[in-house]
């Protein structure tokens, strides 16, 4: 703790506890956003793999055929899932769609912006990520 | 600090004849000695009714007069004794210790706010924050020389905006947000939904002026509507919708 910050930093996004299923999908958005950077950055590199011909294009290919290969492959259809359609919620509520209208606040002062539309589209994210991630596992490991 | 005093065993014969007790942590700090906080336990008396604040009250009336806290209405107004109650900003004379269903209550000062001493932090970051999105009604005309003697208002025009103007400037959505953990200079929910107040009332004419200044790296597009401001909020001010409405007239779904 210093005088001139007492900021929680990073610790303070990782502990989402505290502020209910908005705040969860928070940290989900910055984890699949980060997850699917590394993936972009490992599918350009990933590509580039064709410059050394046939055999060196399969022979990375191949890396994907594998056990680990398909669990990764699997994160990377959840992470995917969960990004857009959570994606499309932040984005309707960043235009002001679906938070509500003002009005005189009544106690216990429940916030209209966090409302039964939002939570229902943050939970279709988190059971559509898991459903296409379950679809994948069944493609990948089902022969 | 592992210290346990019980303000019960002080006080014989206790007037309040209270039938539970809680354990409040209190974290002390002082930047001019410390390295860190550390926490300092007493075993405080309570009844249904009796408030975070009363708690530490009790502590500094019997026991340690040396906490730092800052409070004064007593009534969820003043905005003052906005703090860390287990974990979570809320404000201390507004949150009871039977609601919070625990035995053990440790307060601390808010986060992203330098800390004087103690529960007590510095508020001047808000407070200019605050200034600078213009928080007053900006017209060419005043009152004063206007024929009507005062801008007049529908009913439902004042609903657009009433809700905003409840703010009390406690800071609690500030130390809630998950940008303002890790960004210094992001302007904050508390301002922001200030901008929304004025850009929604009827009677201004400053919204270019306030968009051009939330619009910027720091300003209104760090908010990632995580909502934590909004649950926070003492008063159901909901600084969250405040600044996606201001984002839709930036972004053109609103004019």
């Amino acid at each position: 703790m210093t005088q001139d910050e007492n900021k929680e930093g990073v610790k303070g996004m990782v502990n989402p506890g505290r502020y209910g299923i908005e705040r969860i999908a928070y940290l989900l958005m910055r984890l699949t956003g980060l997850g699917l950077l590394g993936y972009f950055i490992a599918h350009i590199y990933e590509t580039s793999n064709i410059l050394r011909g046939r055999m060196g294009w399969d022979d990375f290919l191949a890396m994907t055929q594998t056990t680990e290969g398909h669990i990764f492959l699997v994160l990377v259809i959840g992470m995917c899932v969960f990004h857009t359609g959570n994606g499309i919620r932040i984005m309707m509520g960043h235009g002001g769609v679906g938070v509500g209208k003002p009005a005189r606040p009544d106690y216990p002062y429940d916030p209209a912006s966090q409302n039964y539309r939002h939570k229902i589209g943050i939970y279709s994210s988190i059971v559509l990520a898991a459903v296409a991630m379950m679809y994948g596992m069944a493609v990948m490991f089902g022969e | 600090m592992a210290q346990v005093s019980s303000i019960a065993d002080e006080q014989a014969p206790n007037p309040l004849s209270a039938s539970k007790s809680v354990l409040l942590r209190i974290s002390r700090f002082n930047p001019e000695f410390d390295e860190s906080n550390k926490f300092m336990e007493f075993s405080v008396p309570y009844q249904k009714w009796t408030t975070v604040l009363e708690a530490i009250l009790d502590v500094k009336k019997h026991f340690d007069h040396s906490v730092a806290v800052r409070y004064s209405c007593r009534q969820a107004t003043c905005g003052s004794c906005g703090m860390l109650i287990n974990g979570k900003p809320r404000l201390a004379c507004f949150t009871k210790i039977s609601e919070l269903d625990s035995d053990v209550v440790t307060v601390e000062p808010m986060n992203n706010f330098p800390v004087i001493r103690d529960l007590a932090v510095k508020f001047e970051r808000l407070f200019d924050t605050h200034q600078k999105i213009k928080p007053y009604l900006i017209r060419d005309d005043t009152e004063l020389e206007s024929d009507q003697r005062e801008f007049l208002q529908s009913p439902q025009e004042l609903e657009n905006f009433i809700q905003f103007a409840n703010c009390i400037k406690c800071g609690l959505c500030n130390s809630a947000c998950p940008t303002m953990t890790t960004d210094s200079s992001f302007v904050g929910p508390q301002a922001l939904a200030q901008a929304y107040r004025y850009v929604a009332d009827s009677r201004d004419k400053g919204k270019d002026t306030r968009l051009d200044i939330i619009d910027e790296s720091h300003g209104i597009w760090r908010c990632h509507f995580a909502g934590s401001c909004s649950q926070v909020c003492p008063k159901g001010v909901d600084p969250a919708m405040g600044i996606q409405f201001l984002r839709g007239y930036l972004l053109g779904f609103r004019s």
